[in-house]
């Protein structure tokens, strides 16, 4: 099926199967690899991206449905060559480790300060339940949020 | 809170932002998944879905008929392609039973998850469409699930060894064998429990991947794989396939988590490299997450039967374990030794004379294979010890705080030879006990307890305890030989001066989320006087690093970092050389300080490093005999492992009515010695902690009857979520070890080890004025209520 997709800036007219999950059309058919794959039952969020200026776990949809849309993905965030100050958020707080939940975990954080500019701990803790890391303990990305909504 | 002692440095001990973040940032990273290989064919694996079953027929035809599919190969047709089974390098007594184990089984299923056949095909779809096409006529067995089931070998998994036993290795601490049943005929105290370490999924959030690329007219393979071990890995798959392994190059891309499930040889890489060899082209794989769930190994799985023997003052007088070992199908790597890491630490942070029986025997099971996890032995050692302290505790109605007080090795004992031999670097237990206690006003939540755990209560408070000490940093290759594992555990570093003044450092330690190309820095700009700007780190590519025995262990700081200090030493005495030449002064009587050398005396006779990088690149002007250029290469071999320690403490509110478990407050203070870079120490606790405490309250590899793994997904295994865990209350003493030039211990695995015991204690802690004295992990909401309902009747 023919799909027109724009993504982080970029209109792209593309033929995919109809089966193809949106975060593998992203990654294989565009190479943007940034969005990671890190389960199969929607569980872990490290496929997050936007779509239309919300953060959607790209495994749970098809490309199809992306048909028209606006993408952005962790490689469009920086402008400029400037960190987006959520990602510097994170680098300041140690707010990573090994970096593979980290995409899909800062823009699931973006789009979660867009909805809440000021959240409680309490807040960012919730919004990102459904967005799993194994090393930080969450500690320190939950200090990341914080810190970029204190900037914002 | 940081208790220190001071060591100036302006650069180590600083919180240092990590120069890996940009790329992992900005999606610029590459996991193995995100590598570009035209061409490349994809290799899906056909599982077996019997926990136990003999494989009658395995029937390719129509799944080779499939479209995309290139070739479909059972267990059976692969069998001449190896050279030797997998590999597993630890075997810990000479008798120790090891059925032959290889990436695919022909003849018999021993696991759910078990390779059976596999598919290689022009996409990945297409290869895991192919893989229904496949016909595998099986004769189900009955599965072997509970350990002491298997232990009686009513159903014996592996024919040929005629056992599910695999070995029994025992710590005995000779000349004081009768010492054991004495203190316990003596003991006014005793405590004997029943501790079940579950097993446990290491969830690392990058699943496996592998790709291997050959260059079939130059003969070279490069193996590029999300392992921990690209060293390790390198020799293994060359001896296991009969390459050459000067013609085998393994590279770790970026690596996303580990804890130790990727510490291991995989049937899907030795697959990977022995089919791209047959076809001469690229072969891939990538793990799905419940692929991962039963074909990674898992970890912990053991019953430890605890028993400790106290004077009337509650002093430790003997402590006797058995353990029982789950192995489950096959050993993968270092399954035997997984639990002889945590041997010798069952007396725990307790000075105790030579009264130290261990026994422990690993078992065959239906299940999944279990390996290194997060710990690796101390954990479960850690538990014991700890849980065990709590109950005789209650059993002398005394504070568990005051029991171990009273037990403690004193800092003064310092370095301390254990009775097994093993010498303690350094420690402290007093100062992290109490700097804990007054973080977590234990006095004002036992006040707090009196007041709120009446008779009727529906929110118990509990506070619970574990002082920990580990044994890490593997390791000194004598133990570990005498300990029958297969290889050593020095490391290997290089440090290079470029003739511009830059510096490349040459690591064998193999990162995967710890930071290293940040510390590592850190540690070259202190040592030489630079900036960490200067200093470019290269590791986990064997074509770069061709020395190493890679990251696990704790080891990389107090083994990997510490060779990097001593080869930047190295590379000054041969600058030192150069600059006494060039200043016409006698190399004792130069000083080097901020990254020059001073003749003593006289500020104005002085050269600076960056003038001697040149001079040594040129090689116009040197003193005879030396060799140009500014290298060092050293090989570390630990004289000792290190010893980091400290305690946790958590306090804990129960509701009785759900049996939930709330987590208010949670200390850690852990001492590493002297830190590299705190920002660094304090995300692994941070870390380490969560997943200690996930053991506590939610985490378990659930099995059914039939061996059938009931929650091998992200949607049913528990990995807490940020609103599962409370933030992390972190302090720390420092205590430098003295036996190495850093003064420093490793800290990877410190969090994991104190939390489990802490989080239990404090929930027996909540429930035993319902006179509750034990739970298993996790304690689940299930669980807790479960006892609750059990203890009212």
């Amino acid at each position: 099926m023919k799909i027109s997709v724009t993504v982080n800036g970029t209109v792209h007219e593309s033929d995919v199967e109809p089966r193809t999950l949106l975060v593998h059309y992203v990654r294989e058919a565009l190479g943007l690899t940034g969005t990671n794959i890190g389960c199969d039952t929607s569980s872990c969020g490290a496929c997050s991206l936007h779509l239309d200026g919300e953060a959607v776990k790209s495994c749970t949809m098809l490309a199809v449905q992306a048909d028209g849309a606006s993408i952005t993905t962790i490689e469009g965030l920086a402008q400029n060559g400037e960190m987006h100050p959520m990602q510097k958020a994170f680098m300041e707080n140690h707010g990573l480790q090994c970096g593979f939940c980290t995409p899909g975990m800062v823009m699931a954080a973006t789009s979660l300060l867009k909805e809440n500019p000021s959240p409680t701990e309490e807040e960012v803790r919730i919004g990102l339940e459904g967005n799993l890391c194994r090393c930080t303990g969450y500690h320190n990305i939950v200090k990341s949020v914080l810190a970029a909504a204190a900037g914002n | 809170m940081t208790v220190t002692e001071d060591r100036p440095s302006p650069v180590l001990g600083t919180r240092r932002l990590r120069r890996e973040d940009p790329a992992l940032l900005t999606g610029e990273a590459k996991f193995t998944t995100d590598l570009n290989l035209p061409g490349a064919l994809h290799l899906a694996v056909l599982r077996s879905p019997y926990a136990h079953a003999r494989i009658l027929s395995v029937d390719t035809s129509a799944a080779a008929a499939s479209p995309g599919v290139v070739a479909v190969y059972s267990g059976a047709d692969l069998a001449d392609t190896w050279g030797a089974p997998m590999p597993s390098a630890w075997a810990v007594t000479p008798d120790m039973k090891n059925p032959a184990h290889y990436p695919l089984a022909s003849t018999k299923a021993c696991y759910v998850g078990d390779g059976v056949a596999c598919v290689l095909a022009t996409s990945d779809a297409a290869a895991r469409d192919a893989l229904d096409l496949i016909d595998v006529q099986y004769e189900p067995l009955p599965a072997v699930v509970d350990l002491e089931d298997a232990l009686s070998d009513r159903v014996v998994i592996h024919e040929d060894l005629g056992t599910n036993s695999s070995y029994t290795w025992d710590l005995k601490i000779e000349g004081h064998e009768g010492q054991v049943a004495e203190a316990f005929a003596a003991a006014a105290y005793t405590v004997s429990e029943r501790f079940v370490q579950q097993r446990l999924i290491a969830m690392a959030m990058e699943p496996r991947a592998v790709a291997a690329v050959p260059q079939p007219f130059g003969g070279d393979m490069t193996l590029y794989s999300a392992t921990q071990v690209p060293h390790i890995l390198k020799v293994m798959v060359a001896l296991t396939l009969g390459i050459p392994e000067h013609q085998m190059r393994v590279v770790a891309p970026a690596v996303g988590g580990g804890f130790g499930s990727k510490l291991d040889v995989y049937a899907e890489e030795l697959l990977c490299v022995a089919l791209a060899r047959k076809h001469g082209v690229p072969v891939r794989w990538v793990e799905e997450r419940s692929e991962n769930a039963v074909a990674t190994v898992q970890g912990r799985g053991q019953i430890q039967f605890v028993e400790l023997a106290a004077d009337a003052d509650g002093k430790l007088t003997a402590v006797r374990i058995r353990l029982l070992a789950d192995m489950g199908g096959y050993q993968q790597l270092i399954t035997a030794g997984v639990p002889l890491l945590g041997a010798f630490l069952y007396a725990g942070v307790y000075d105790i004379p030579h009264a130290y029986d261990f026994s422990c025997t690993g078992v065959y099971t239906t299940l999944t294979p279990t390996d290194a996890y997060r710990g690796a032995g101390r954990p479960e050692a850690t538990y014991a010890i700890e849980r065990a302290m709590d109950v005789l505790a209650d059993t002398m109605g005394i504070d568990p705080m005051d029991l171990r007080k009273r037990n403690f090795i004193q800092k003064e004992q310092f370095p301390y030879t254990a009775f097994t031999g093993l010498v303690y670097d350094s420690g402290d237990h007093l100062k992290a006990a109490e700097l804990a206690a007054e973080m977590a006003d234990y006095n004002g939540v036992r006040a707090r307890q009196a007041t709120q755990n009446v008779p009727g209560a529906t929110k118990l408070l509990g506070i619970g305890q574990s002082s920990y000490f580990e044994m890490c940093g593997l390791a000194p290759s004598r133990v570990l030989a005498s300990l029958n594992y297969s290889a050593g555990g020095w490391e290997a570093a290089t440090v290079r001066i470029l003739p511009t003044n830059k510096v490349q450092v040459v690591t064998g330690t193999s990162p995967h989320g710890q930071g290293h190309e940040t510390a590592w820095s850190m540690i070259v700009a202190d040592r030489l006087g630079i900036s960490p700007d200067d200093v470019d780190v290269l590791h986990s590519d064997t074509a770069i690093a061709p020395l190493g025995l890679d990251t696990y262990g704790s080891r990389s700081l107090p083994v990997g970092g510490v060779a990097i200090a001593m080869a930047c030493d190295k590379v000054i005495d041969k600058a030192k050389k150069i600059a006494a030449h060039q200043l016409e002064a006698n190399e004792d009587d130069l000083e080097f300080e901020g990254g020059s050398f001073t003749v003593k005396g006289s500020p104005d006779r002085t050269m600076p490093l960056a003038a001697i990088a040149f001079e040594a690149f040129t090689a116009h002007n040197l003193p005879d005999g030396l060799e140009p250029n500014l290298e060092a290469q050293v090989t570390y071999d630990p004289p000792n492992f290190s010893w980091p320690f400290g305690t946790h403490i958590c306090t804990v509110e129960i509701d009785t009515e759900t049996g939930q478990v709330d987590v208010l407050q949670y200390v850690a203070v852990d001492d590493c010695g002297n830190q590299v870079n705190p920002l660094i120490v304090e995300g692994q606790v941070h870390g380490g902690v969560v997943q200690g405490m996930a053991q506590a309250l939610y985490e378990e590899a659930v099995y059914d009857t039939e061996g059938t793994l009931k929650n091998g997904s992200l949607a049913e295994y528990l990995v807490p979520a940020a609103s599962d865990v409370p933030s992390i209350t972190l302090g720390h003493t420092i205590t430098p070890s003295p036996t190495n030039p850093l003064g420093v211990k490793g800290i990877g695995e410190a969090g994991t080890i104190g939390a489990a015991p802490a989080v239990m204690n404090a929930v027996v802690d909540a429930l035993s004025s319902l006179g509750i004295t034990d739970m298993p992990m996790p304690a689940s909401p299930h669980n807790v209520w479960k006892a609750i309902q059990g203890a009212s009747k």
